[in-house]
């Protein structure tokens, strides 16, 4: 089987030698040509009916030049042979030295080492009907859920993404990588108050994905829910206090916390709150926290990251102690680490950076029912906005969209959304309870570093964290 | 080179027609940019590109479908407009679907000095040594300093074309740079990073390299020592930084998208006080120089200046085309193509208009309180209003900042909040197409200890 881009754009070996060529003309150290075609899909119903379908295609070649820690970049939307190598030259410009010598040889592909989701046929290739299918039943649920809800959007969106890299180290792979998703989201009102709930979920698969939990009727309806639920909720609490976290994509907790801070980039550059803490206690004995790109099917899984290399189960965390970093091929290099696959990029346009893939804690011994029993006072978290984290202090928020009191042990009154702050190399040592019960997230996650959003998803087991500040309004 | 772009646009509409489509619109951009980031005196990164951008929508009577590509061979555009033709088949008819009505294109052509010839004529090596000096500045400033995200510069020139089935057909170019120190300091093993930047369309309106990375090391020097503080009520005084992110928020509540599906805790208030007496918020697309100006907007329709809120009266909702007729509206030239989809309402030089304090009468009216100086997290809700972020700030006693607070959240209500304004500063700068001054809120609830 033959890339796309030898297929229908005319790529030939011989090209991509002489632009790697081109691009080490100025003596760069490495350099790497990232080939890229994207084809997205996206449906929008709203107000009971389909309001537009939308097709996007991006094309583009990245060439990227490594000159010790510097990095020349420049990308082109045409494969014309001109605009590539006239991209190759201008990404060597920050190297100086006289050109290297010797043969770039492009022969044979690297082998794969992960199939993580073939799919029979491509979501560009999927009918379109069907994918309406799947909206006028989540539409149908969701009003059909309570006479409150009053406005429902559930669109659909999907990318088939081919990738070609090539690598003055020999490196020769490509790859295909399906995606598709649904979202619902709701707003209820009743009394001049106004609501809104949202659900989604999906992953590397095509439609077929959209059963059980992610079947377009239940998205919906939790969606629905979660608005109905938000009309009545109390004022959230202020103040530093005891919090249960529900299990699944609470587990963007992890991402915030430790996840950015554990990107080797930040830590090379010992710009991260967590610079040379490899060995030291980070987190209490009960956490195990890894970050594992190949997890068949999920949104954040990779058969390989954006430089080509497998991706990988590594274990950041390990009962409370720090392991390691996030690497891509920059850092691994000058940190003198091995590779863990996770050099990303958006797209063609973009450097590659280090970036998590699916990022979860491992399960525990306690039941999520002991977990709840065993707090007199405090906040129970099951559904999350977005977060972020300031990598070099550390803190970090992320905001409960869907929690409730607790009190002496009991689950109380639901709460509306509050951001919860902590300092990400200390919250993990807060944690005293970890339960059974692990669960992964919908498939919804898009993480966001220097501009470029990418894919992920995360996971955790029910947790309680000691001491953590609670950004509400009742004291 | 617009010209060209022009002819394309022209093109793909022509074809559009030919496959079937009642109406079409093209909307073209090519953008230039580059960027380097200079870390620890050494280049780090530098990037430089050519990116271009077809998006293409088309209505089959009331039913409509978009496109959009990067790929400009004509063989793949005809094939898309094709497939285009193909997808609006199985949408929905839309009442208030369609292109802008004629009479709303621009009758003007405004001169609204969005191109400075002069970023062209700095050499790679110039613009290189422009971010040197700002991250040297900053580590001038003290032996705190102890590490840096680098300088960095940025410069662009973009070009921009819309063509249409009902004879539109316009273009124009801007250009725009950015100059920016991140410097890290240290004390007692903790660091803090901030950063400071200058931005306009002009290369002489920069500041100097050395101003920005004096104020980016005041203002990361300021960070060193931070603590939390007990939960409590307190005045808050944002910086003009982060009082426009509240200002943002005040636009996505007056969006006509957010507005038509009633997602907004503005909605239903046109004539009604939302505010605070001094506060005056506009839209302004004809701002000369302006970082969100533009001769007409990403439909056609020329640009105007729109109040939204007088004296804290409730004026005015943006609006795209479609938005208004949803909203049985005028459009206010607010139509923005920035996905592949449909076209959403965006804000042009949107600010909330300055007041009579200076930022150290501001402060100095404050007991006890915190002056914001960078929030984190998105726990804000648009539909209610709900507000709770993650905030670093600077304790005020008697007047005077006494040291800097961090890791506790200030939440309240965007309603409330607005209501509160009691001070406006005479501060306003444009960071960015949204602006404010320096705003004091009467009271909000800090969560910390």
């Amino acid at each position: 089987m033959k890339s796309v881009f030898f297929e229908s754009y005319g790529v030939t070996t011989q090209d991509l030698e002489s632009y790697l060529a081109a691009a080490l003309e100025r003596g760069g150290d490495y350099a790497d040509l990232f080939f890229e075609l994207k084809v997205n899909h996206s449906i929008v119903l709203e107000e009971q009916i389909v309001k537009t379908a939308t097709k996007a295609v991006n094309l583009g070649v990245g060439v990227r030049v490594l000159s010790g820690e510097k990095t020349g970049y420049a990308h082109s939307d045409d494969l014309s042979r001109e605009s590539i190598l006239k991209a190759a030259q201008t990404a060597a410009f920050i190297a100086s030295a006289s050109a290297k010598g010797g043969k770039l040889g492009i022969e044979t592909a690297s082998p794969k080492e992960h199939d993580l989701y073939s799919v029979p046929l491509l979501p560009a290739d999927l009918a379109i009907a069907d994918k309406i299918g799947l909206l006028r039943q989540a539409d149908e649920a969701a009003r059909a859920y309570d006479a409150r809800i009053r406005q429902v959007q559930a669109s659909y969106v999907d990318e088939t993404r081919h990738i070609l890299l090539v690598t003055s180290e020999g490196k020769y792979t490509w790859d295909i990588q399906p995606m598709v998703r649904l979202n619902v989201l709701c707003t209820a009102e009743e009394n001049g108050k106004r609501q809104s709930g949202h659900q989604g979920g999906g992953g590397r698969r095509t439609l077929e994905i959209f059963r059980d939990d992610l079947e377009p009727a239940a998205l919906a309806r939790e969606a629905a829910r979660q608005a109905i639920l938000q009309l009545n909720a109390g004022d959230a609490p202020a103040g530093t206090m005891e919090v249960v976290l529900g299990p699944g994509w609470p587990g963007i907790l992890l991402h915030e916390a430790i996840g950015h801070g554990l990107e080797a980039d930040f830590n090379r550059k010992k710009t991260s709150a967590f610079s040379g803490l490899v060995g030291q206690k980070v987190a209490s004995e009960l956490c195990t926290v890894v970050d594992d790109g190949t997890i068949p099917f999920r949104r954040g899984s990779l058969n390989m990251d954006d430089e080509g290399n497998p991706t990988r189960q590594t274990v950041l965390i390990e009962k409370g102690i720090l392991q390691g970093y996030l690497q891509d091929h920059l850092s691994a290099k000058f940190m003198g680490a091995p590779l863990t696959g996770n050099g990303r990029r958006q797209g063609y346009d973009h450097i590659p950076l280090p970036r998590m893939t699916n990022t979860f804690m491992m399960a525990g011994q306690s039941t999520p029912d002991e977990i709840i029993r065993s707090v007199k006072k405090g906040l129970y978290a099951v559904h999350f906005g977005g977060g972020q984290v300031d990598i070099t202090s550390g803190k970090f928020v992320f905001s409960a969209s869907e929690a409730y009191l607790i009190e002496d042990g009991r689950i109380t009154t639901p709460v509306k959304e509050a951001s919860l702050i902590g300092d990400g190399p200390t919250v993990l040592r807060q944690v005293t309870m970890v339960g059974n019960d692990l669960k992964l997230d919908q498939g919804v996650g898009i993480c966001s570093k220097e501009g470029q959003s990418l894919p992920v998803g995360v996971g955790l087991p029910t947790i309680k964290i000691k001491e953590i500040t609670v950004g509400g309004t009742r004291k | 080179m617009i010209d060209k772009m022009k002819e394309t646009a022209q093109r793909v509409v022509d074809r559009a027609k030919r496959q079937g489509a009642t109406d079409a619109d093209v909307f073209l951009r090519e953008d230039e940019t580059f960027s380097v980031t200079v870390r620890n005196g050494d280049v780090e990164k530098l990037k430089e590109a050519l990116s271009r951008s077809l998006r293409l929508r088309l209505f089959l009577g009331k039913r409509t479908a978009t496109a959009q590509t990067s790929d400009l061979s004509p063989a793949v555009i005809d094939k898309l407009v094709d497939e285009t033709v193909e997808m609006a088949r199985l949408t929905s008819e839309d009442e208030s679907g369609g292109l802008p009505d004629p009479s709303m294109y621009p009758a003007d052509t405004p001169d609204l000095q969005l191109v400075d010839p002069a970023w062209d004529l700095i050499k790679p090596e110039a613009r290189i040594d422009l971010a040197r000096r700002a991250e040297a500045a900053a580590f001038k400033a003290s032996p705190s300093i102890t590490n840096s995200e680098g300088g960095w510069f940025e410069c662009e020139r973009s070009r921009t074309v819309l063509a249409n089935t009902a004879g539109f057909l316009g273009g124009y170019e801007a250009t725009g740079g950015y100059l920016a120190a991140g410097p890290i300091a240290e004390s007692n093993g903790a660091m803090q990073q901030d950063h400071w930047y200058s931005i306009s369309r002009r290369f002489d309106q920069l500041d100097s390299p050395e101003d920005i990375g004096r104020r980016a090391a005041e203002r990361v020097l300021r960070r060193l020592g931070a603590r939390k503080v007990k939960t409590c009520q307190i005045p808050i005084i944002f910086d003009p930084m982060t009082a426009r992110t509240v200002v943002k928020h005040v636009f996505d509540a007056v969006s006509g998208d957010a507005i038509y599906r009633r997602r907004s805790f503005l909605v239903d208030q046109i004539g009604q006080t939302v505010a605070g007496s001094q506060v005056t918020i506009v839209d302004d697309a004809r701002l000369p120089g302006g970082l969100g100006s533009s001769p007409f907007d990403d439909e056609g329709i020329a640009t105007q200046i729109t109040p939204i809120i007088e004296s804290g009266i409730l004026r005015n909702y943006l609006h795209s085309a479609y938005s208004a007729r949803k909203m049985k509206a005028r459009p206010t030239g607010n139509g923005s193509r920035t996905g592949a989809g449909s076209v959403s309402v965006g804000p042009t030089n949107f600010y909330l208009k300055a007041g009579q304090y200076t930022p150290e009468e501001i402060i100095a009216s404050v007991e006890t309180g915190l002056y914001v100086v960078d929030l984190i997290g998105h726990g804000v809700n648009a539909v209610s209003g709900d507000y709770s972020r993650g905030v670093t700030g600077l304790w005020i006693e008697n007047g005077k900042f006494v040291y800097p607070v961090q890791e506790v959240t200030i939440a309240g209500n965007l309603r409330q909040m607005l209501q509160d304004i009691e001070m406006i500063g005479n501060d306003i700068t444009f960071m960015g197409p949204i602006a404010s001054p320096t705003l004091k809120i009467r009271n909000m609830t800090l969560s910390g200890e």
